[in-house]
């Protein structure tokens, strides 16, 4: 018999506010000491009111909106009770009721084609401290610098059916959520979690089967490696009987690349969820939601059939500047200087693409301000400033943001002389330094100008247009 | 007013920074906050001193603080409440005091002095210990109408800290209130003859100063007090999750692992009343009842208030008693384990609203949003004080 197998996600993300979801408490506290960015207030003590970041529900507007979503106009927060160190009032203020945004669509696309993932809801919530455990002294201890970080879980319906859909899906989320600079959506970094709800059926049926929800995966391959594993384990168990499935929670052991038990369903706790009286509905009024609307990025496709259009970009430029917001805004930016689209797109997939590579930085880390790279385009094209030096600018623009591309050519002597008697000093000294290159070239050997070309390029800063140069060094030669 | 007349109290469940706040329970026991309680600070900008801290019962969820972990306070049987004897023996001008499930009203009633409950959301919360959250209020005890009137304004007023804070303008309103003219009073209510007494002296001063009372009938008063003694429990169960022994507060000697912990600290440190109230108000939240209880109980706060805004379409102002007698004794507490749920009936119709409640001359007047100023002056011809 063939079987499908039958996904559902629920996806974290942590949103990109500067502060914390009920307090002012610093969101950001990736690497900071344990318990340095807390409060009363996020760490449960009691009397303090939870007040909420409008910015959380801008940002959860905005991801309701990348994602196809209607947005409740009347969002509603809720607690959620359960008995965890790591969660200092023992419930979690959540979305219950009415989440901010429900019933929304996001199109994948597989070897298999495209489809479309329907997106069950978006609800903002705050996330929990971190247990860190101390093996050595057997202890337990709590950083509460997480604790009230806000959140949006994304609860798909059981519409994906395979590993590959599933990556395609988390991917397409994280550019989407990108695109709105809502998110980092970084798996390594557990500004995105994935839980997976998977059951398998018999194909063509339309009865689900039983559905194991699991959790601990913290990458896209491990996620893989977890669906496979435990496809293989349910049609395993309606095969052949090795085992009865429940519908429980299970725990992901990458290294042992196997699933554990974690609770059932009859020893699940009960949350208890119910309306946060301390948090006031939040009601979206027409002007608010307007605002989110009208601030939302084109959407990756309308950019790229854009750039191809107005730019006349290549499919394949389009297609890879519009992969990231970044490198978007950073071409646009130099094109608005350059008004030479070709240029400025091949200049970020070349020489920016270079940098960011060999930095280990991803398109999204890109700062660089494309006015500037505008500015540094023409400095090239305009003859001012040799290639080989630009690039030495442009790396020197990534360390220091507020670097102006002329004004630095200038200090560090990146100026192309139009002062010939210079070169031609310089071709002296280096024809009188090495006759033996200048023989080998006059005896037919045409790498011996390439040597001689070098060095006087290299004493002359590579201030020199390379032509005239390669024409004064010939002229040079002959004449000795 | 000089310094030693504007000495006030706080009850404790108001977060202070020099002085423990406990809630009268023994998990709390020496618990230092880091802040106060914003109604104290503002009572402070406006040259109030404090006195001291009065106790309550625990988490003040009882009759009069009887449940404090410190013993209740008991003279020849009757039990006492701390702040309403501070404020009667003249120790204090008056006491600010949580007013969870109606203690305050009950002391002022039983104390002949004034209470007033304000509208929810003109004082903040900030700095309370949170019980039932959605219905608790910073209410004001004194000797005078006029006093209580005083440290209200004192306090009153918007606050950024607090998300269920009112806006300055509508916190303003007080001053918009119409004068009580006709007061409506509630038939067949079950109080014994020491209150039907304070009731009929009330009506016999209202009128004897033109105020006219008619008497009306209401059976949603019962239902309120069911609805609130679920959202309250269930509230408070949520509220006192956080108690847990592992940050802060009691923390049981003997445990293995973090679950047992949690079971013996919280077993050692709650007492009974507080137990039975989270057991209850768990139950009301569970998945399988919160549609036919919990939810019930949200939807008949709705048809609480638009029973009162019927009732005020008519009327200034309800006049109710706030309690069922004059004198709690030990004895009928100790026969009765769910006494101060069949006594909310009094004080939950103000609590599950959020109307403001004035208590004098033993009996208690609820009024409309934002009149508590007019109930106090209605109030002064109960304490004979000139207007
Ligand atoms: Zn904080």
């Amino acid at each position: 018999m063939r079987y499908e197998t039958v996904i559902g996600l629920e996806v974290h993300v942590e949103l990109a506010t500067n502060s914390k979801i009920f307090c002012s408490c610093s969101a950001h506290s990736f690497g900071a000491d344990p318990n340095s960015h807390v409060c009363p207030a996020c760490c449960g003590m009691p009397g303090m009111l939870p007040v909420v970041n409008k910015r959380v529900v801008d940002f959860g507007m905005k991801a309701g909106l990348m994602l196809n979503c209607d947005i409740n106009r009347t969002t509603t927060f809720d607690k959620k009770s359960y008995y965890y160190p790591d969660l200092p009032a023992a419930y979690q203020t959540t979305q219950w009721f009415a989440p901010v945004a429900v019933n929304g669509v996001v199109e994948i696309e597989t070897s298999k084609g495209k489809k479309k993932v329907r997106i069950k809801q978006i609800h903002m919530e705050e996330d929990a401290g971190k247990l860190v455990h101390d093996i050595r002294e057997d202890t337990t201890h709590v950083d509460f610098n997480r604790t009230s970080v806000p959140l949006i879980e994304i609860v798909s319906q059981p519409d994906l059916s395979s590993a590959e859909e599933v990556e395609a899906y988390l991917e397409r989320l994280k550019t989407l959520l990108r695109y709105a600079k809502v998110a980092e959506c970084e798996m390594a970094h557990g500004t995105m979690r994935c839980d997976v709800n998977l059951s398998v059926r018999p194909e063509g049926s339309d009865k689900l089967g039983v559905r194991a929800e699991m959790k601990n995966m913290n990458s896209i391959e491990a996620i893989k490696r977890a669906i496979e594993y435990e496809t293989a384990r349910h049609i395993d168990a309606i095969e052949n009987g090795t085992e009865v499935l429940r519908q429980e929670t299970r725990r992901w052991d990458d290294i042992k690349g196997k699933s554990y038990a974690m609770r059932t369903k009859e020893t699940a706790g009960d949350y208890r969820y119910f309306p946060d009286p301390n948090v006031m509905p939040v009601v979206i009024d027409d002007a608010w939601f307007n605002e989110i609307k009208s601030s939302l990025p084109e959407f990756p496709e309308v950019k790229r059939a854009r750039y191809t259009e107005e730019y006349a970009l290549s499919d394949y430029d389009a297609e890879q500047l519009t992969k990231s917001i970044a490198l978007c805004e950073c071409f646009e930016g130099a094109f608005e200087v350059t008004k030479n689209a070709k240029d400025s797109a091949n200049w970020i997939l070349s020489e920016v693409m270079t940098i960011l590579n060999a930095r280990k930085m991803t398109y999204d880390q890109l700062t660089l301000d494309g006015r500037a790279l505008g500015t540094l385009i023409l400095l090239v094209t305009g003859g001012k400033v040799g290639r080989a030096n630009a690039k030495k600018i442009l790396a020197a623009m990534f360390d220091d943001p507020t670097i102006e591309p002329e004004k630095y050519a200038e200090e560090n002597g990146f100026v192309m002389s139009n002062d010939t008697g210079k070169a031609e000093a310089v071709i002296k000294a280096v024809i009188a330094a090495d006759p033996k290159s200048v023989a080998d070239f006059k005896g037919g050997k045409e790498k011996a100008l390439m040597a001689l070309f070098g060095k006087c390029m290299k004493e002359l800063k590579g201030n020199c247009d390379p032509q005239t140069l390669r024409k004064l060094l010939i002229d040079e030669i002959n004449k000795a | 007013m000089n310094e030693m007349n504007k000495r006030i109290v706080v009850d404790d469940m108001l977060l202070t920074t020099d002085a423990p706040t406990t809630a009268g329970s023994k998990m709390l026991d020496g618990y230092m906050s880091l802040l106060e309680a914003e109604a104290l600070t503002r009572a402070k900008a406006a040259e109030y001193t404090i006195g001291g801290k009065a106790d309550v019962g625990e988490f003040s969820f009882d009759l009069l603080g009887e449940t404090s972990y410190r013993g209740a306070i008991v003279q020849n049987g009757v039990l006492k409440n701390a702040s309403a004897e501070i404020v009667a023996s003249g120790d204090a001008l008056a006491a600010l005091c949580l007013d969870v499930n109606g203690t305050p009203r009950r002391a002022a009633a039983q104390y002949a002095l004034v209470s007033v409950k304000p509208t929810y959301g003109r004082v903040s919360r900030y700095g309370t210990i949170p019980v039932a959250c959605s219905g608790e209020t910073v209410s004001v005890l004194a000797k005078t109408a006029g006093d209580c009137r005083a440290l209200l304004d004192a306090i009153a007023g918007h606050d950024d800290k607090d998300g269920t804070s009112l806006p300055e303008e509508l916190c303003n309103k007080v001053s918009e209130a119409v004068p009580v003219r006709r007061v409506a009073l509630l038939k067949n209510f079950q109080a014994d003859a020491t209150v039907t007494e304070k009731i009929d002296a009330a009506i016999k001063e209202f009128t004897t100063n033109g105020i006219e009372v008619v008497e009306i009938d209401n059976e949603i008063f019962a239902a309120a007090r069911t609805a609130w003694n679920v959202l309250m429990c269930a509230e408070l169960c949520n509220n006192v999750s956080r108690y847990d022994g592992v940050k802060y507060g009691y923390r049981a000697e003997n445990f293995s692992g973090i679950d047992e912990l949690y079971t013996n600290s919280r077993t050692e440190a709650f007492g009974e009343l507080l137990k039975t109230a989270i057991l209850f108000g768990s139950e009301t939240l569970s998945t399988e009842n919160y549609m036919k209880v919990y939810d019930k109980c949200l939807r008949t706060r709705r048809v609480v208030c638009e029973e009162f805004a019927k009732i005020f379409s008519d009327f200034d102002a309800l006049l109710l008693p706030a309690c069922s007698t004059m004198t709690y004794t030990e004895k009928a507490i100790a026969e009765n384990k769910h006494f101060v749920f069949e006594e909310n009936l009094y004080t939950a119709p103000a609590s599950i609203t959020g109307l403001p409640a004035v208590v004098a001359g033993g009996v208690q007047l609820v009024g409309k949003a934002f009149s508590e100023n007019a109930l106090l002056d209605v109030a002064k011809i109960l304490t004979k004080e000139a207007n």
